[in-house]
């Protein structure tokens, strides 16, 4: 019997795991922008000659635009993900992959894996410590990036699990998110990951008039739409005005002494601070933000990881997006059907994906969009989506500094927020409000062939992306 | 009105325009950058030329950089250029 599972480098972690033409990848995104090692496993990939592979990450950062020469080179020749940013966006855009990338959804992806739908060869978890034999932790090591979430579903169900780490601990490492049950073998290297890239020092709410009037009037809406007592459970997004409404919501749960249950989600500073203040009595953790989440996740019992199953599949028993009761979303686009995008921009270029966003939608009981009228002369409101990332039957309310529109198909919250006097209007009229002030912007240019398929989170086909030629 | 001089307006700014004009010999002559080039380029190009025939000017090189500017934002920056580059 070994006693260990070290191998002496990544070429030789990759060999023992039969890596071979045509198998599947994966990665996690919990380094985020600063993450070296979906980089330095595809450099050793492409140097050992292996090609035509398939790469699931759970999402890709600009940091990651190595990947594109791999993809030149035929090293790897398809794509499943749940969000990519705007530099490897634009690529994919263009066209640089012949077969159309596969988007998914957070719970999406770790459902698609346990269902045997998208298995994988070789996952390659980034893990800021583990031990000899694998057992593994995002909660410390001069990579600490809190959660490890996302990677957990890879690790459970591919054939063969390679463990990566910048912080080798003695055996056993106890306070582990991933046991040696699943580990293959495990390689030290010098850096996982820039510290820099991985956590935000700190998240910031929006110091921008707009942002705030919105964010005023999301928590106002929350207010008054019958869910805010106690037991009230909630996630938004790390974005400027979603962060600024967490606040405004926290003085309104403080004042009226509510208690809520949980928050959920990629986790914020804001979100640890609503629990040391006795807003909810858990944090239920699949991804960390910033240094506070990472030092709460790591010391406060109260602050739980979990996995991407339990925190949005469809086909677990139950996740944690099941019991959620409000959720905060962005949008790069709304249409009068409610339907959103956050997959393309303007042009159609790709610059996002859905991340948890069709999932938290499908499971909370109230979906508040929150985005401001138009962004540099581009109207949030069009008559139809250039992308569906979420359906709109999943969207209760858009609000807006110039009003709030709620879906036709919530005739209770429509009531509750015009009976509370805020400033409901029809998103039909919205739209036309903003045109006034932007004009009517001439319909965008159809695109070419499909570059990326955006898959629901039931596995179902929600929509296409096309080409856009590049500029 | 004559423009007698280069002259510019407003910022690189997302939302602004920067507006640079200039004397030139026979009629007007428009270049236009702009991020909502698909959705807003020709209804920007209109604007200016109306703008323009507006001030009385009929002979000028103008170069716009826009970053999603308004049209009220539009207006106002090419009116300020023109200001700027006529003759006392």
């Amino acid at each position: 019997m070994k006693n260990h599972k070290v191998v002496a480098s990544l070429e030789e972690a990759i060999r023992l795991s039969g890596l071979k033409d045509g198998m599947t990848v994966s990665f996690h995104h919990h380094l985020r922008n600063g993450d070296h090692v979906l980089n330095m496993v595809m450099e050793a990939i492409a140097q050992m000659g292996i090609h035509d592979l398939t790469v699931n990450a759970s999402s890709l950062f600009d940091i990651h635009a190595p990947l594109l020469r791999h993809i030149e080179n035929g090293v790897v020749t398809h794509l499943k993900t749940n969000y990519m940013s705007g530099g490897i966006g634009r690529a994919i855009s263009a066209g640089i992959l012949a077969d159309p990338v596969e988007f998914r959804t957070h719970g999406g992806r770790p459902s698609d894996i346990e269902l045997g739908r998208t298995p994988i060869d070789v996952a390659f978890i980034a893990a800021p410590t583990a031990d000899p034999m694998g057992n593994c932790t995002g909660k410390y090591g001069k990579s600490a990036c809190g959660s490890l979430g996302y990677a957990i579903p890879d690790a459970m169900n591919a054939k063969k699990v390679v463990v990566v780490t910048d912080n080798l601990a003695a055996y056993p490492l106890t306070d582990w998110s991933i046991p040696e049950i699943y580990v293959d073998y495990v390689v030290a290297v010098d850096a996982i990951g820039d510290p820099a890239g991985i956590v935000s020092g700190t998240t910031r709410i929006t110091r921008d008039p707009v942002g705030l009037v919105m964010a005023d009037r999301a928590a106002q809406v929350i207010r008054h739409s019958g869910l805010l007592k106690d037991g009230f459970s909630f996630q938004t997004g790390a974005g400027g005005a979603s962060l600024a409404a967490a606040k405004y919501l926290r003085d309104i749960m403080l004042r009226e002494k509510i208690h809520g249950s949980f928050g959920s989600g990629g986790i914020t500073g804001y979100l640890v601070d609503m629990l040391n203040d006795g807003c909810f009595e858990a944090l239920m953790d699949v991804q960390c933000f910033d240094l506070k989440a990472v030092e709460s996740i790591r010391t406060n019992p109260r602050h739980h990881e979990i996995s991407a199953s339990h925190y949005a599949s469809p086909s677990a028993r139950s996740a944690v997006v099941d019991s959620l009761d409000v959720v905060i979303l962005g949008a790069t686009e709304i249409d009068t059907d409610f339907n959103v995008n956050v997959h393309t921009d303007s042009n159609g270029s790709i610059m996002g994906g859905s991340g948890g966003h069709s999932d938290t939608a499908a499971g909370a009981k109230l979906s508040m969009i929150i985005a401001p009228m138009f962004r540099a002369r581009l109207p949030i409101i069009t008559d139809r989506v250039k992308c569906i990332s979420t359906p709109g039957r999943d969207i209760d309310v858009l609000v807006t500094q110039g009003g709030i529109a709620v879906n036709p198909k919530n005739q209770e919250l429509l009531l509750r927020l015009k009976d509370a006097g805020l400033p409901v209007v029809d998103i039909h009229d919205l739209k036309e409000m903003v045109e006034r002030t932007t004009g009517t912007p001439a319909p965008v240019r159809e695109g070419g062939r499909v570059v990326a398929n955006v898959i629901y989170r039931d596995g179902t086909l929600l929509d296409t992306i096309r080409s856009v030629p590049a500029k | 009105m004559e423009i007698i001089k280069r002259a510019i307006a407003g910022t690189l700014e997302s939302s602004d325009a920067y507006v640079e004009i200039e004397p030139n010999a026979q009629g007007i002559r428009c270049e236009l950058e702009s991020v909502v080039e698909q959705q807003f380029g020709d209804n920007i190009r209109g604007l200016v030329e109306e703008i323009l025939a507006g001030c009385g000017v009929k002979n000028a090189k103008i170069h716009i950089i826009d970053r999603g500017a308004l049209e009220c934002v539009i207006r106002a920056r090419v009116e300020a250029a023109v200001m700027r580059g006529k003759g006392e």
